[in-house]
């Protein structure tokens, strides 16, 4: 019997798991990531050297029955022909496992625009990517456990963190730590610092060509802090591109599953943030049972049972962490909701839907095709964001006009571009 | 200390450590393009996901987040 190909997309935990179990079970393995090197968000290189936790998972991929695509974007799917195409060319998959990831929820306020305004794993990955924060007076706010990583990470790399302002009450967080027990409450008080405060968001970021200063809410009043860098991220949303692409079925918070990871798609895998926020944990547990099932062999009882331990530490996160309403009202009439048009709230004020706001005010149409409004809108006026077309990402017309001579064409897709 | 590199973002030189990518220097140049409306922007996601570190090297558009920095490389943000 021929092998079977597993193609897996994204090199975070999930898919590092995936592709392990995989390789494991005697499949031949394609991994595609979009970075030039493996690991995610989460266990990103710093400067292009891998953290611990990664090493032991990218040390079990150096088999021949692995191939790794680093630096290579997924831009149209075809899981009838089991094709898929990438800016590089296409390849064949008899089972293909998304594992894409998630992304921060950045939510629009005034001065959210300006130079230095940044996510909070986003500076951290900036950070990683040789940005020198050493010395800068830093704001890190927003929403999730994430914060105090951040703050913590950069504090090593020489930043002066003047607040972490996180906008879940004091009540939520006593819960959520009761939650984690062990463990992992030894890890988050291991983060712990003074400059924490609760029940506080920001109100508005201040400057001129770059942000000098944040207004953040806090006990009823407001704090006005200078600073040279403001990293705020409210939690984290799945990367629901290419799964929409392919029709899969989702449920509240992600991409649904069943107990075998499988989605509602037949041959296609979801595991990770992608199936709804849990952490790596989660992930690494979720991207080694989809390739169980994948490769036809039972998954573990101890995989199962993990499966559900993180999933009850999502929901956990996901009541610990729900934002409050008053984050809706941070923008006001002139604060820009797409960055990539530059949109202010007002234009879409009068919009009934996220379909009537693309067509008459360009949001969401720009070069991140609503990857940042798009999660903003559906939080700021409850919009149901559309589906993803191909390609899902800018792409050549050149390599267009090849990959209609390949078999992941575009030929009946291309001109149906956005919206 | 880490080996260090530079690069040119429209013209504008930038000193990074070795191994960084585009994004990271663009921040460090503080407003790194303007937007539609001419507004200054910088990185904001780290992770290929805002564009707004795209730069076109040798005529090919692409994320700074994703792309390795060499030494002598020549981006730009205009297209």
């Amino acid at each position: 019997m021929a092998e079977l190909r597993i193609a897996i997309i994204g090199g975070g935990p999930a898919g590092l798991a995936a592709a392990a179990t995989a390789v494991d079970q005697g499949a031949r393995v394609t991994l595609i990531d979009e970075s030039s090197r493996l690991g995610g968000q989460i266990w990103r290189p710093h400067l292009e050297k891998a953290p611990a936790a990664a090493r032991p998972w990218l040390r079990r991929l150096r088999r021949p029955n692995v191939e790794v695509r680093s630096a290579t974007q997924v831009i149209n799917a075809d899981v009838e022909a089991g094709t898929l195409a990438t800016r590089g060319g296409s390849l064949h998959f008899d089972r293909l496992i998304l594992a894409t990831g998630a992304r921060e929820l950045l939510l629009p306020f005034p001065g959210w625009t300006l130079p230095g305004v940044t996510g909070a794993g986003g500076l951290q990955a900036l950070v990683h990517g040789g940005f020198d924060v050493s010395g800068r007076r830093t704001v890190v706010a927003g929403s999730g456990p994430l914060l105090l990583q951040v703050a913590h990470s950069l504090k090593r790399h020489g930043a002066r963190v003047v607040r972490v302002a996180e906008q879940a009450p004091w009540p939520r967080l006593l819960r959520f730590g009761r939650h984690l027990g062990g463990r992992r409450l030894r890890q988050a008080l291991g983060l712990a610092t003074r400059r924490f405060r609760t029940s506080s968001w920001p109100l508005a970021a201040h400057g001129r060509d770059r942000v000098e200063a944040v207004t953040l809410r806090r006990s009823g009043r407001s704090e006005t802090l200078r600073c040279d860098a403001l990293a705020v991220g409210f939690g984290l949303v799945p990367n629901l591109e290419l799964p929409r692409l392919l029709g899969c079925r989702e449920h509240a918070g992600g991409v649904w599953v069943d107990e075998h990871q499988r989605t509602s798609v037949a041959q296609v895998y979801a595991a990770g943030e992608l199936t709804g926020i849990c952490g790596a944990e989660g992930a690494l547990v979720e991207g080694a049972s989809a390739a169980h099932h994948a490769t036809r062999t039972a998954i573990p009882p101890e995989l199962l049972a993990a499966r559900e331990r993180e999933r009850r530490f999502g929901q956990a996160l996901a009541r610990s962490f729900q934002l409050r309403d008053e984050l809706r009202q941070l923008a006001n009439a002139h604060t820009l909701v797409c960055r990539c048009e530059d949109v202010p709230k007002a234009a879409l004020d009068p919009q009934p839907d996220w379909r009537s706001a693309k067509l008459h005010t360009r949001c969401g149409m720009g070069a991140c095709q609503g990857r940042i409004c798009g999660a903003a809108a559906e939080v700021l006026f409850g919009w149901q964001t559309s589906g993803s077309r191909p390609p899902l990402a800018p792409v050549p017309i050149s390599r267009l006009i090849a990959s209609s001579q390949e078999p992941c064409s575009f030929s009946t897709t291309v001109k149906g571009v956005n919206p | 200390m880490s080996l260090r590199i530079q690069l040119w973002i429209d013209d504008r030189a930038v000193s990074v450590p070795a191994g960084s990518n585009v994004a990271a220097a663009m921040l460090s140049l503080g407003g790194a393009h303007r937007s539609v409306h001419g507004e200054p922007r910088a990185p904001v996601c780290g992770m290929g996901v805002c564009w707004e570190c795209r730069v076109w090297l040798d005529g090919i558009e692409t994320r700074g987040c994703l792309l390795s920095a060499a030494d002598g490389m020549r981006v730009r943000t205009d297209g």
